[in-house]
């Protein structure tokens, strides 16, 4: 075990894979010689040279074509979108493509791409360097969709995501890449010394479609991904009131079990995301706790979300869920 | 060339690299290309195939030691010039303030024009008023041409309660609809095509309004950038296409962005005329710029344009440029410094003086300061006041809907 931030977990993982698969092949923007503008690819193209570590024209749309195509051809490759905010140029490669050649080809070809891609608030990026679309790819038959949160998860996570034959769309919660943020933007906590800060330097992983329950408790079932793990951890110790705090980790598939058997002890169900409200995952889970945990459910489910509008600049802090909403929407889960 | 290329040892795709990277030397081949080299055509008759030498060579007006002549000279007069040189030192000057207070906290984030300066200054001033601006975060310059006052550009980069864009987008995304400059749009390239849209709606109109648009290097990768050559040239509308070929994008190198080394000639085929200009030639751009405007006044379509320059700054503030390419590199530009080259061109015509031009600095960083102090009456990203958190419920559409308006009731604030 070593002690690592997310950056250099995901960097691990990477070179991991470089080191045992000589199919894998990282790209994209800034991501060869500079090693990537969060520093995630540093030291790999050095490592493993230009033709396997490599920058590319500066075009989303090509990158995810190109990417296709060496999946489909035998490769394994990792592309890098530079912020989410940025994958819509691949949107039409990434949706109407990746996502269905599978099953347009009858089964015969398929193309095991990995998109990672930094998402999420916090780093005053304003419009097009905050957003968190995971939602826009939850609603795409055939990508699965994977969120990290910590160090630990980051790497066996994108491990499985790599190693995965199906496109994978791999989010990187951009404000924990150097530490857990806890709502509070004046506290900059690093990851040393955190549970999730020991990583193995050696392969491993974490399967896709399973979640973490990181706090246990039986008042109420908490359940988040990237950032607001632990954004939700500070709000239900603000609470007071004891919980289950489940990671979702992978989004597609999810991990409904955990869900429904937390939901069924707890009774109460609080969802945080911090993507708009409308559409977002946090709606799909409502709606499946409700098929499945009516007659246990004490209280209405709550959402706690970004706001349905574009992700401000200045005011940031009133748009991203805050430890309070969160525990407020704990506390409402408790009144009769 | 230190990539992997072609059939190297290890066989496989090509991999390019840039020139040189840090711990290595400098180096740029030299240019030949000279004021006298390029005739102009006329712009009214002119053919893409006209153009073929202009997009292939360097059309410059300002020689090495500041010397104009040639055909493209657009002959301005001493007060046009100082006028020019004016602004781009304010822009610089601009510059150097805001980064300082990007380092104190004050802004989130900032990006320079450094070594660029001429472009948005000269193209805006050989424009008419009314002429679309559809700029990357590279342009701000054009404001100051066009009269928007500084304290205005400041309380948008600090983000405070009289930003007019509400504290919505990072610093450098400025909107000023009154100079007709279209909100700066952080996914690159977009603009690009997006102004031939405008230009075709102008054509529509009747209007005798054309619409310059600029895109990075890099970012001429996009689709948008091959939307735009496309689609203008099947529409033929008033719009002026600028390439700002000026070496990088964040760490990767132009080689990246093309596999050929000319950006210019990419529109031959297509139909549209293309020059290539010495971007750091303050009266060459304004001429080619110019001759750009007669096209579209006189309808007959796009004016493609590569503006061939270096990014003496690091990218942004977020960025050690040392890092990925010499740290002296810029020292090595052929095209010099826009700022020196006009005022040794001044100096050189008996118009202007080592000593007015350090009375112009000192006055200019007087006014940086005083833009400064004022705006920060009003907030400042760090310690607000911000723009009220009601803003971010504002003109998501053209009126509140129910479910927008009931999250800010539930914000409460
Ligand atoms: C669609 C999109 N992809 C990636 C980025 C991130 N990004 C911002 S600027 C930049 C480089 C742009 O380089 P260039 O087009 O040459 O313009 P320059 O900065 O040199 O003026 C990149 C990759 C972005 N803003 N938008
Ligand atoms: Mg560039």
């Amino acid at each position: 075990m070593t002690e690592m931030n997310m950056i250099q977990s995901l960097n691990s993982a990477l070179d991991n894979l470089l080191e045992s698969d000589p199919n894998v092949l990282i790209f994209g923007e800034d991501v060869g010689y500079f090693g990537g503008v969060f520093r995630v690819t540093d030291g790999l193209q050095e490592k493993h040279g230009s033709k396997r570590v490599f920058d590319t024209p500066l075009a989303e749309g090509g990158i995810a074509a190109i990417a296709f195509g060496m999946g489909l051809n035998g490769l394994r490759p990792v592309m890098e979108i530079q912020f989410a905010d940025y994958i819509f140029p691949a949107y039409d490669q990434i949706v109407n493509e990746m996502a269905k050649l599978r099953h347009r080809s009858g089964g015969e070809f398929s193309t095991p791409v990995t998109i990672r891609t930094p998402a999420g608030g916090g780093i005053k990026g304003g419009h097009h360097h905050s957003q968190s679309p995971e939602s826009q790819f939850t609603h795409t038959p055939g990508i699965k969709v994977v969120y990290c949160s910590n160090p630990y998860n980051a790497k066996g996570l994108l491990i499985s995501a790599i190693e995965c034959n199906d496109p994978v769309v791999f989010f990187e919660p951009k404000r924990c890449y150097r530490g857990p943020f806890y709502g509070d933007p004046h506290n900059v906590p690093t990851w040393k010394g955190h549970e999730y800060s020991e990583v193995p330097e050696e392969h491993y992983s974490i399967p896709l479609g399973e979640a973490n329950l990181t706090m246990e408790g039986d008042k109420c079932t908490v359940i988040a991904w990237g950032a607001m793990v632990h954004v939700a951890e500070q709000g239900i110790k603000d609470s007071g009131i004891s919980c289950d705090l489940i990671d979702l980790q992978s989004l597609v598939p999810w991990d409904r079990d955990a869900v429904v058997n937390s939901v069924k002890k707890t009774g109460r169900c609080v969802i945080v995301h911090e993507a708009p409200k409308t559409s977002g995952f946090g709606a799909e889970m409502s709606a499946s706790v409700q098929e499945r945990c009516f007659y246990h459910l004490e209280s209405p489910i709550e959402r706690v979300t970004g706001w349905d509008t574009p992700f401000p600049h200045s005011t940031e802090w009133d748009y991203l869920p805050s430890p309070q909403r969160i525990a407020e929407a704990i506390k409402r889960t408790q009144e009769d | 060339m230190t990539g992997d290329e072609q059939g190297g040892d290890s066989g496989g795709f090509a991999v390019p690299d840039a020139p040189s990277r840090p711990g290595e030397k400098s180096h740029f081949e030299p240019w030949t290309y000279t004021p006298e080299d390029l005739s102009q055509p006329d712009p009214k008759t002119c053919t893409a195939e006209d153009t073929a030498d202009h997009s292939e060579g360097l059309i410059r007006v300002l020689d090495d030691d500041g010397v104009a002549s040639g055909e493209w000279n657009p002959n301005l007069s001493a007060d046009e010039l100082s006028l020019g040189l004016e602004q781009m030192c304010r822009l610089r000057i601009f510059d150097d303030r805001m980064m300082k207070m990007q380092r104190t906290g004050k802004l989130s984030f900032y990006m320079r024009s450094l070594g660029e300066e001429a472009i948005a200054i000269s193209q805006t001033m050989a424009l008419q008023n009314h002429d679309w601006l559809f700029p990357t975060y590279r342009q701000p310059g054009c404001q100051f041409v066009r009269g928007r006052s500084m304290v205005s550009m400041i309380n948008h980069c600090i983000g405070n309660v009289e930003d007019n864009v509400k504290g919505r987008q990072m610093p450098v995304h400025y909107t000023y609809k009154d100079g007709h400059y279209i909100s700066v749009s952080s996914p690159v390239g977009t603009q690009f095509s997006q102004a031939v849209g405008v230009a075709m709606a102008s054509a529509y109109k009747g209007e005798d309004q054309a619409t310059i648009t600029w895109i990075g290097d890099g970012a001429s990768a996009e689709g948008d950038y091959h939307y735009a050559v496309n689609f203008a040239s099947v529409f033929k509308p008033p719009v002026i296409l600028c390439v700002v070929n000026n070496q990088w994008a964040i760490s990767t190198h132009k080689n990246f962005a093309s596999g050929g080394e000319n950006f210019a000639t990419r529109a031959l085929p297509y139909g549209i005329p293309s020059l290539r200009v010495d971007g750091n030639d303050f009266l060459a751009l304004y001429s080619v710029t110019q001759w750009a405007r007669k096209r579209a006044a006189a309808g007959l379509g796009a004016t493609h344009i590569e503006i061939l320059t270096y990014r003496t700054g690091a990218h942004s503030s977020s960025d050690d440029a040392s890092r990925y390419r010499p740290a002296d590199e810029h020292e090595y530009w052929p095209g010099g410094d826009p700022i020196e080259r006009l005022k040794n061109h001044l100096i050189l015509n008996g118009d202007w003086s080592e000593e007015q031009h350090s009375e112009l600095e000192q006055r200019l960083d007087e006014e940086v300061v005083a833009a400064y102090k004022e705006a920060v009456t009003h907030g400042d990203l760090a310690n607000g006041p911000w723009p009220p958190a009601s803003t971010i419920f504002t003109e998501v559409y053209e009126e509140v809907p129910w479910h927008i308006q009931e999250q800010r009731e539930e914000l409460g604030k």
